[in-house]
């Protein structure tokens, strides 16, 4: 996974309106998610149905993509597709997320000991790429989204603690936090009525950003067959599954999936480097 | 310098330790016993299942099981795979030329494109800043397993340049095969690489310093190589470290597209066969090259910029 957000190239662009490209971004997105809730209804035919000899057919009848390599049809397979994948990509966001804003404020709000602590932890776990924690998760747990997707929420754990934990510390100083302390309110209501609140936009961000990172390793792993299991219709899936028909000179299976996956991080991507040069902004 | 590089080494030992710790008691409380993938899940007679319990040592409490892996393998030995009867530090030596081979290639790509095409658009103007941009959007975007099969298709089977599949034999045949999974593992970090450069020269070019430089009438390509490229070397080797360690752990992706007989693609095999000591010696392999080269890029950092040394870096 690469790290660096590039707000070196994002903190000159212009704060006000989202431009063609975020329009465009956001179009998308939503295209992907809606396919991804009310795509079973949409879809013309069952994404399982094989016919082996429709294998590799092009477009054909109300066919309109084709068939893949087992004589299924291919569009209804990307549109059932786009449910396991966003699914799969926002549990691991989620998960980050959650984990990551609370090691962030709990750190932030006791410093000392827990928050070396806490580092300790979190720098062994930046010694473990994203894609090999999953590996070993598939070895221990066996193959799966649940196994893949829990090991490579803790593989981000530690890049969204290491941004929101900046953003907790400078909150944390501000005047209004001692102002409250001694007023006598509580650390926990203090947390989730006001510190939590006041970095939520970089917490937005950050899993905006995080989302794009677990659609594509996420289908890596599905591509090494240790994610989602083949015949389950998933993008990352059926880039594996269409490679012995792309050798043949039948591509359309493989660069179908690979096209929908680029899209979505692409437009995810742009919009969480946008939300968070904003955040970034609003708070300086 | 001494000192900082005992400090690092320190914590790269340390690092290590508990990863390998991590490592070897993630994978002796899976469940299932290593011994199933010999017997198939058929029950044993009780002397048999002793006696294979006694040559792969599983009857002993986990902290002397974990002690004797850690010493052996610290004398390169990582024990033995249960279901192929080889040594894993065999196993591992016979893949791992490809592996090395694959990352210092794509390590050779990035570093020359991605530098370059950096460089070109910061000092380009108009058509060639525009799309080394353009290029550099589109090739951001493009996942390892995406830019493999895309590559496979036009390179390997529409235009039959070169092979498609496999590992190839003797040096030449070799390189030939490792090229398209070098460009397919590149295109998101020269991608990145690209961006970051261009900023850092573009930024470097704009300061007082190559003003001074310029107006004291020394030639153009001296003063970019000299002075603005020296300072823009920092951003540079880090965004270049960041991304070729990352390469490692995502050339698995790139071996099992290529079909070559990598470490990744073999760590992949292994998990899917819950060959626990295969897995146990790669992912400790694997993440022992992620960290030294981590090590190197804060080093290179220090000898780039000499004031950074002696606070080191926050780690």
């Amino acid at each position: 996974m690469s790290v660096l957000t590039l707000d070196i190239v994002t903190r000159r662009r212009r704060r006000s309106g989202l431009g063609v490209l975020g329009w465009t971004s956001l179009a998308v997105v939503a295209v992907a998610v809606l396919l991804a809730i009310v795509g079973p209804v949409l879809r013309p035919f069952d994404p399982n149905l094989a016919d082996l000899s429709f294998a590799n057919v092009g477009a054909y009848g109300s066919h309109v993509l084709g068939f893949d390599g087992q004589g299924r049809d291919l569009l209804s397979r990307l549109m059932a597709g786009a449910r396991t994948t966003l699914t799969g990509a926002a549990f691991v966001a989620l998960v980050a997320i959650v984990a990551g804003s609370l090691i962030a404020v709990v750190t932030a709000w006791f410093g000392g000991v827990v928050d070396a602590f806490a580092a300790a932890v979190l720098d062994v776990l930046f010694a473990f790429p994203g894609i090999l924690l999953a590996v070993v998760a598939a070895a221990i747990l066996g193959p799966g989204l649940l196994s893949a997707g829990l090991a490579l929420a803790v593989a981000y754990i530690p890049y969204v603690t290491r941004v929101l934990r900046g953003a907790a510390l400078k909150e944390r100083a501000m005047t209004y936090v001692a102002a409250l302390e001694v007023q006598g309110f509580s650390a926990w209501r203090l947390c989730l009525r006001h510190l939590l609140p006041n970095i939520s936009a970089l917490i937005i961000a950050q899993g905006t950003i995080m989302f794009g990172f677990a659609m594509v390793d996420l289908a890596a792993i599905s591509f090494l067959g240790l994610g989602v299991q083949s015949p389950q219709a998933d993008w990352g899936v059926m880039i594996s599954d269409g490679k012995s028909g792309l050798l043949q000179g039948y591509p359309l299976e493989s660069l179908s999936a690979a096209v929908c996956i680029v899209a979505v991080v692409s437009a995810v991507t742009f919009l969480g480097e946008r939300l968070e040069a904003r955040a970034k902004e609003s708070r300086r | 310098m001494t000192r900082f590089l005992a400090r690092r080494t320190a914590m790269l030992v340390a690092t290590m330790l508990v990863a390998s710790f991590a490592i070897y008691g993630a994978l002796y409380v899976s469940p299932g016993s290593p011994l199933s993938a010999l017997t198939g899940n058929r029950p044993l007679p009780p002397e048999a299942k002793a006696q294979l319990e006694a040559r792969y040592h599983l009857n002993e409490p986990f902290l002397v099981r974990y002690w004797h892996w850690l010493v052996s393998a610290l004398h390169g030995d990582l024990g033995e795979s249960i279901p192929l009867h080889e040594n894993v530090s065999t196993l591992i030596g016979q893949r791992v030329g490809v592996t090395a081979g694959l990352v210092l290639l794509t390590s050779v790509i990035i570093v020359i494109a991605g530098v370059g095409l950096g460089i070109l658009g910061a000092l380009g103007k108009g058509l060639v800043d525009n799309g080394v941009l353009l290029a550099s959007t589109v090739s951001a975007a493009l996942p390892s397993f995406a830019a493999a099969v895309v590559l496979q298709f036009v390179v390997a089977v529409k235009l039959g340049w070169l092979p498609a599949l496999g590992t190839g034999h003797g040096f030449a045949d070799s390189l030939r095969h490792l090229l398209l999974p070098a460009l397919a593992l590149a295109a998101t970090s020269v991608a990145l690489v690209t961006r970051v450069t261009r900023a850092a020269v573009r930024e470097e070019t704009g300061r007082e310093h190559v003003q001074t430089a310029v107006s004291r009438g020394l030639p153009w390509p001296s003063v970019v190589r000299r002075h603005v490229l020296r300072n823009a070397a920092i951003p540079i080797t880090t965004v270049v470290g960041i991304t070729i360690a990352s390469l490692i752990a995502l050339s698995a992706v790139v071996e099992t597209a290529f079909g070559l007989n990598g470490l990744g693609a073999y760590l992949v095999q292994a998990a899917q066969n819950k060959d626990v000591a295969v897995v146990q010696g790669i992912s400790l392999v694997l993440v022992l090259a992620f960290v030294l080269t981590n090590m190197l890029v804060d080093i290179a950092y220090a000898v780039l910029d000499p004031r950074l040394t002696l606070g080191g870096r926050a780690a």
